[in-house]
């Protein structure tokens, strides 16, 4: 088959990139090795755009086992066990359909797990979709919880949490990122690398067909009305296969004779085996005419492009292939050797005896493009920190703007949704969906529990994409911290606009500045993590959006904490500083539409400070619940923790010199709502003022049913809870 | 007493369920193979929880065709103890060897939270240390739980005492609010004619210990426990 | 070869709960003239098998030992080959 020019950018490349490749071989590319070259350098495989970028992130760290490189991150936590993460976005797929794409994307992130050869523990995931009341969103949000639900549940990984938004901006680009978190035995880490010539390749799983051939490239260039056509790179996924799949895959992880695995992700064999190569610095030859086919008449060009799921590629030491595909067997699942390790540094792709592509390992990972792009602050910065409105002389009822802001559908309980998610199975999970500000689930034999969550309030990003991601990471570190837990490190996903559009790009470069600085101070290393571009219809971008997923240790799980206020008489403090700041709040988006102001501010080391304050405070057992202040402020906060508790509270701020929507509303940073038992008041106080952080006693759990905040507020928990819970589906 | 476990191709409760058994109640346990053809001595065996097969075609359909469930159905022709939980029920159910079928849940969502059940008859291996019309909070997690069974049935299962737990609130009150899946009489566990084969949707090993937020699973393993040693007296 | 298609469906006395959310959804969509709305499955099955009276008692005896389940559902076929 001839390449012409119009193949080569169906394939998503420049001709600039045609003549490198050219360059590489000493010839033309024929129309497989085209289609390799062109999965393996596209933005979602290469990360071409943000390369560079992420090389300035943290990554290294004294419990850190693996950093990005490999398939998932690796944290010690002692004991001889180590906790395994990443987080992946599936977004392009979930756009055209919505249940199998994020079926698939759940599918994709454990199989980054088990590939280390952990057993996955947890899942989360952080969705975003266009404006609630729009049809559309009601279908997509369906479809992915749907999906996620279907694959997750039937895998037998309990969701335990997750972030829903919100926002006109993914009307067409909905989000769905998921995140998933495993356990291993330190000994047994499994890394994703081929070695020792003649050593045998193995496939393993699925059949290979014609799903979501060009995936990949798919998924780096926009989405257009015409995407509805692409139907044919959707993947469907077979959860009951994953299932067995993970079952198998751990027993072979504690083989000695296992020399690496990974899965079949983006790109399918073309991946697995050139990366797996490259790592091993070997070269490797697949012969296709052995790979199980769905139906015999895959041209090799299809079969190296495939991305049928639940596949593994295997190497192990000569002479235990039969020893490897026993376990495979066993469960019903198809393994077979396809090929071997090369002394040479080449990938050979073989269909018996004829030569169907030859390519330097190398070449299709560690010399695919890095691009510096331009970057240019966008324009509307400069316009948006103006906020139109004067909160300081509004004749609001501030009863119902409350109750407005907890049944919008960003705050409003998530139960319809998480009550599809099996969040139990394991029988593991210390702390269930919407009980605490982090998920929470117990190490076995051990007085261990691993927190988890998983946030990103884009708004802030939009309006400043440095502030706005560093308080990312310090609202994630806060919410394990609330419940008890030391944060050890973060996986982070990068979901923005067009990065060859210079103001995307400058977004994309002050969020990854933002993550670092945040990251370093709060000692945080990113072990993992993924980026997402592309993520605009007809050119209208995403507000910028990098999720962060983040792991804490409970050393002693007699300490964890939720965030429901407990008993009558459990004196309320608010730990941090409330400032006059009312910019990109939901306040500001709910009550009056618009989305303007400042961001918070956030000063990283009173953030620290309040943080390990909050940590110690549950250490000795003073504190009956802890919930931070997020979307929604101070007033949102209480009410959370009144109805979880089923109790009311009651206020007293005074005269603190805010206006009064900036005191109830505000979304300030760096602030958690405690509350404390009488018998403990005296102590608690005592280890407040030690460390000298900025707190305020605000007041008492009662037991009238009432929240009253000052003059400002008086609402029955009873309506609150309807309104915080009338989110219909 | 000996307990033994059933792991089927895409069983995800059959771990859980040991624990439960082996480090809270403390009894011993066997983990047992779906393909196996033989099958030892044991005192009861637990179906578990999970996804068999996918629930591909109907949950439990394509389970009861597994080596070992000819073993389990002479063993429980003679007279074994059985209990069949969540998707354990469902195989019970397709195998014949309780009556009635399940359906999609009637919100045709799958539902995962924390429920009442009324205990309805305590005179069974696996309901003797539960007072009748106690309430147990035991969780629910299933997208089949909507268990139908016709007419004749229903009166045969009233009759004989073979319903044993139907869902409630908190108080014990039989509602259809209380009811999460639109099943038959609000009907969460019942057992065959002959009372050694119990089928419940709610999964008691996951209420064994008050850090997961109910102990009231320990009762049916306690129940089962006072059976089997009274019956060796 | 014989190629069969079964059709599965709920009985009739029995309440088909995703059959009436796809309904009440078609309603939403200003369909509103529609009577009654049961979902089902179709098994489709290639067997290889050269006399038609073997093939329809193979398919049948399938269809009670595992396709169908005759405590909740009918089913009906068509075999051609």
């Amino acid at each position: 088959m001839e390449i012409t020019k119009e193949i080569i950018l169906k394939h998503n490349l420049t001709m600039d990139e045609y003549e490198k490749i050219k360059k590489i071989l000493s010839r033309e590319p024929n129309i497989t090795e085209l289609g390799m070259f062109s999965v393996l350098w596209s933005e979602h495989c290469s990360y071409k755009s943000s390369k560079p970028l992420l090389k300035e992130l943290p990554t290294a760290g004294v419990h850190i086992l693996q950093g990005p490189g490999e398939n998932a991150g690796v944290i010690d936590i002692g004991d001889g066990l180590a906790i395994v993460m990443k987080v992946e976005s599936h977004n392009h797929p979930s756009a055209i359909e919505p249940y199998q794409g994020a079926a698939t994307g759940v599918g994709g992130i454990i199989r980054d797990i088990i590939t280390m050869g952990a057993r996955p523990i947890a899942l989360l995931n952080s969705l975003r979709f266009g404006s609630f009341d729009n049809t559309r969103t009601k279908y997509l949000l369906n479809g992915v919880v749907g999906g996620i639900a279907g694959y997750g549940n039937c895998v037998g990984v309990p969701t335990v949490g997750g972030e829903i938004y919100f926002d006109d901006c993914y009307n067409d680009n909905p989000l769905v990122n998921v995140m998933c978190v495993g356990i291993l035995e330190t000994k047994h880490l499994v890394k994703a690398i081929a070695e020792g010539v003649g050593n045998p390749v193995i496939y393993a799983g699925s059949t290979t067909g014609r799903d979501g051939l060009g995936g990949a490239a798919f998924a780096s260039k926009e989405l257009s009305d015409k995407s509805h056509e692409d139907r044919p790179a959707v993947q469907v996924g077979d959860p009951f296969l994953e299932k067995l799949l993970i079952e198998a895959c751990l027993e072979i992880s504690s083989k000695d004779y296992l020399i690496g695995m990974q899965d079949m992700g983006a790109a399918g064999l073309t991946s697995s085996s050139s990366e797996m190569a490259s790592r091993g610095n070997c070269g490797m030859t697949i012969d296709l005419s052995l790979v199980p086919q769905r139906d015999n008449n895959l041209t090799p060009y299809e079969m190296m492009l495939s991305e049928s799921q639940e596949r593994m590629l295997i190497v192990v030491k000569a002479g235990s292939e039969k020893n490897a595909i026993n376990i495979f067997h066993k469960w019903n699942l198809n393994a077979t050797v396809i090929g071997k390790i090369d002394s040479n540094s080449f990938l050979t792709v073989k269909h018996k005896d004829n030569i169907v592509a030859k390519v330097p390992t190398k070449a299709l990972t560690d010399d695919a493009p890095v691009y510096k792009r331009p970057s240019e602050k966008p324009n509307y910065i400069n316009n948006i920190h103006n906020i139109p409105v004067d909160i300081t002389h509004t004749n609001e009822n501030y009863n119902d703007v409350l109750l407005r802001l907890i049944s919008s559908p960003t705050i409003a309980s998530k139960r319809p949704i998480y009550e599809q998610y099996d969040f139990m199975v394991g029988t593991n999970t210390l702390i269930a969906p919407g009980e605490g500000d982090a998920a929470l689930i117990r190490i076995r034999n051990t007085n261990k529990a691993i927190a988890i969550s998983i946030d990103c309030n884009s708004r802030y990003c939009y309006i400043d994409p440095y502030i706005g991601s560093q308080i990312a990471v310090a609202e994630a570190t806060r919410n394990v911290v609330c419940v008890g837990a030391i944060p050890l490190a973060i996986t982070d996903g990068l979901n923005f606009g067009n990065p060859e559009n210079k103001e995307i790009f400058w977004q994309i470069e002050q969020s990854i500045k933002g993550i670092k600085e945040a990251c370093e101070k709060l000692n945080t290393p990113v072990v993992s993590g993924n980026v997402s571009l592309y993520n605009d219809t007809n050119s209208i971008p995403i507000h910028p959006t990098p999720i962060i997923g983040v792991i804490g240790l409970v050393g002693d799980i007699n300490h964890i904490t939720t965030l429901s206020f407990k008993n009558k008489d459990d004196v309320i403090f608010l730990l941090g500083d409330s400032l006059e700041e009312i910019g990109a709040s939901e306040y500001l988006k709910t009550q009056h539409h618009i989305i303007a102001g400042q961001c918070p501010k956030i000063d990283l080391k009173l953030e620290k400070e309040i943080q390990d304050t909050c940590l110690s405070l549950i250490s000795r057992g003073l504190i009956e619940s802890a919930h931070d202040v997020s979307e929604g402020g101070l007033a949102v906060t209480l009410s959370e923790s009144c109805i979880k508790g089923n109790i009311g509270a009651s206020i007293i701020i005074g005269e603190t010199g805010l206006s009064n929507i900036a005191q109830l509303f505000g979304e300030s940073q760096s602030r958690i709502v405690i509350s404390v038992a009488p018998h403990n008041l005296y102590e608690a106080i005592t280890y407040l003022e030690y460390k000298e952080i900025p707190y305020q006693q605000i007041g008492m759990v009662t037991s009238d049913n009432y929240l009253k905040i000052d003059k400002l507020i008086n609402i029955s928990i009873d309506n609150l809870k309807k309104a915080w819970e009338s989110l219909k589906l | 007493m000996k307990y033994a476990v059933v792991t089927f191709p895409g069983s995800n409760c059959d771990w859980d369920t040991y624990y439960a058994v082996k480090d809270v109640m403390k009894e011993e346990v066997d983990m047992l193979w779906h393909g196996d053809n033989e099958l030892g001595k044991y005192d009861c065996i637990i179906l578990p929880g999970g996804f068999s097969y996918g629930d591909y075609l109907r949950a439990g359909a394509i389970a009861k065709f597994s080596p070992l469930m000819k073993e389990i159905i002479n063993y429980a022709n003679a007279g074994g103890l059985i209990i069949g939980i969540c998707n354990g029920f469902q195989i019970l159910l397709e195998t014949n060897l309780l009556p009635g079928a399940m359906l999609q849940n009637k919100n045709v969502h799958f539902i995962c939270k924390q429920v009442y059940v009324k205990l309805n008859n305590s005179n069974t291996p696996f309901t003797n240390a539960i007072n009748k019309n106690d309430v147990l909070n035991i969780p629910i997690a299933h997208m089949d739980g909507n268990y139908y069974c016709d007419i004749k049935t229903y009166k045969e299962l009233e009759e004989n005492g073979q319903i044993l737990f139907k869902y409630s609130d908190s108080n014990g009150n039989i509602s259809d609010n209380a009811n999460p899946n639109g099943s038959l009489a609000n009907i969460a566990g019942i057992c065959n004619a002959k009372k050694n084969v119990f089928g419940l949707m709610p999964h008691p090993e996951r209420a064994v210990e008050k850090i997961l937020g109910s102990e009231d699973g320990k009762k049916i393993f306690l129940s089962i426990r006072n059976h089997i040693l009274q019956s060796k007296n | 070869m014989f190629k069969a298609k079964v059709y599965i469906t709920l009985k009739d006395s029995i309440l088909d709960p995703q059959g009436t959310a796809v309904k009440k959804a078609l309603e939403s969509l200003e369909y509103k003239n529609i009577d009654e709305l049961r979902i089902g499955k179709m098994v489709y099955i290639k067997i290889n098998e050269t006399d038609r009276q073997k093939a329809e008692a193979q398919l049948k005896n399938m269809c009670e030992k595992l396709l169908y389940n005759s405590v909740i559902e009918n089913y009906t076929y068509e075999l051609e080959g």
